[in-house]
């Protein structure tokens, strides 16, 4: 059953089809996002001896986030200049 | 009030008693890049693979001055450079206070249930207790049945005795009066013949009786003196 397999066991072939059957009605998409996220928790967060692994990951991304975000910004040659 | 027919509790998960947290959490290499990464790499290139795969990323984003390098770099090296410097330095300290602040929160927690426990068990043999002592209740009704009849008994013993002394009383008395009266005849008879016989006795007869007495008083005399 092609709809019920998750991203990483889905055939390269078999991509297009798999992505028409995922929803992405906004309800969908937050759903996805709400599963993604508790995943997350109960994987690094929710247990007995957590580390730093757990929120570091998190502070990372949003380190990549926000380069991402300020890249046009950062790139021009008069911020560079000016420094 | 729930009229849909609807299957519910068919899942196989139950929520309580809640499953225990995992021990530990996913595994993370270097604090950033999860396990899962290298062994996904480690089938086509071994175990350098993923190394490799991040060595040429950097230099292609520094080549392509994708990363641009400026004085923010420097901030951050700095920065990185610090906080990993106090987490190897004060990781296990920290880690080791958080755990006795969990631990203390479970004990606490764990006591509060074992008092439960406890007391719950407690009132359980207090129940059994007196499961066992209602069982014995005919015998306290048999007690207390004997106490009511020996009461009843007794009480039926003292008006009994009421009652035969009060007969008693009266039998008494009747038969008192009766003595009495015969008593009150007889002396009235024996006065009244005592009377009569005293006014029966003329003077002439008083006088041959006292000296008849005379003359037998003085023939005893004389006998008695002759027996001397």
């Amino acid at each position: 059953p092609l709809a019920e397999r998750r991203l990483r066991d889905v055939r390269l072939g078999e991509l297009p089809t798999w992505l028409a059957t995922r929803d992405f009605s906004p309800q969908g998409l937050l759903g996805g996002v709400q599963k993604a996220w508790n995943g997350y928790c109960n994987k690094y967060i929710n247990v007995r001896k957590g580390g730093a692994a757990g929120v570091s990951m998190l502070l990372a991304g949003y380190c990549i986030l926000s380069y991402g975000w300020s890249y046009q910004h950062i790139s021009k040659i008069s911020f560079l200049m000016s420094y | 009030v729930l009229h849909v027919v609807r299957p519910i509790h068919t899942s196989q998960q139950r929520s309580a008693p809640v499953p225990p947290l995992p021990e530990k959490g996913g595994e993370v290499r270097h604090g950033l890049i999860p396990e899962e990464f290298f062994q996904f790499l480690y089938p086509k290139t071994g175990v350098t693979g993923p190394y490799m795969l991040g060595t040429g990323l950097l230099l292609y984003f520094l080549s392509k001055e994708i990363y641009v390098v400026n004085h923010e770099t420097v901030a951050a090296a700095c920065i990185l450079s610090v906080i990993i410097y106090g987490i190897k330095k004060y990781g296990a300290d920290v880690a080791a206070f958080a755990d006795k602040l969990n631990e203390e929160k479970i004990a606490k927690v764990t006591d509060i249930k074992n008092n439960a426990i406890k007391d719950l068990e407690a009132a359980i043999e207090q129940e059994k207790k007196e499961q066992w002592r209602a069982e014995g209740r005919s015998y306290l009704f048999d007690a207390k049945r004997n106490n009511i009849a020996m009461l009843l008994e007794a009480n039926y013993r003292e008006r009994l005795l009421t009652v035969y002394n009060e007969v008693k009383k009266r039998l008494d008395y009747q038969v008192a009066m009766q003595n009495l009266k015969h008593q009150k005849e007889q002396d009235h008879m024996i006065q009244w013949v005592e009377k009569n016989v005293v006014q029966s006795i003329t003077p002439q007869q008083q006088k041959e009786s006292i000296a008849k007495c005379i003359s037998d008083l003085k023939a005893l005399s004389k006998s008695a003196q002759v027996a001397v």
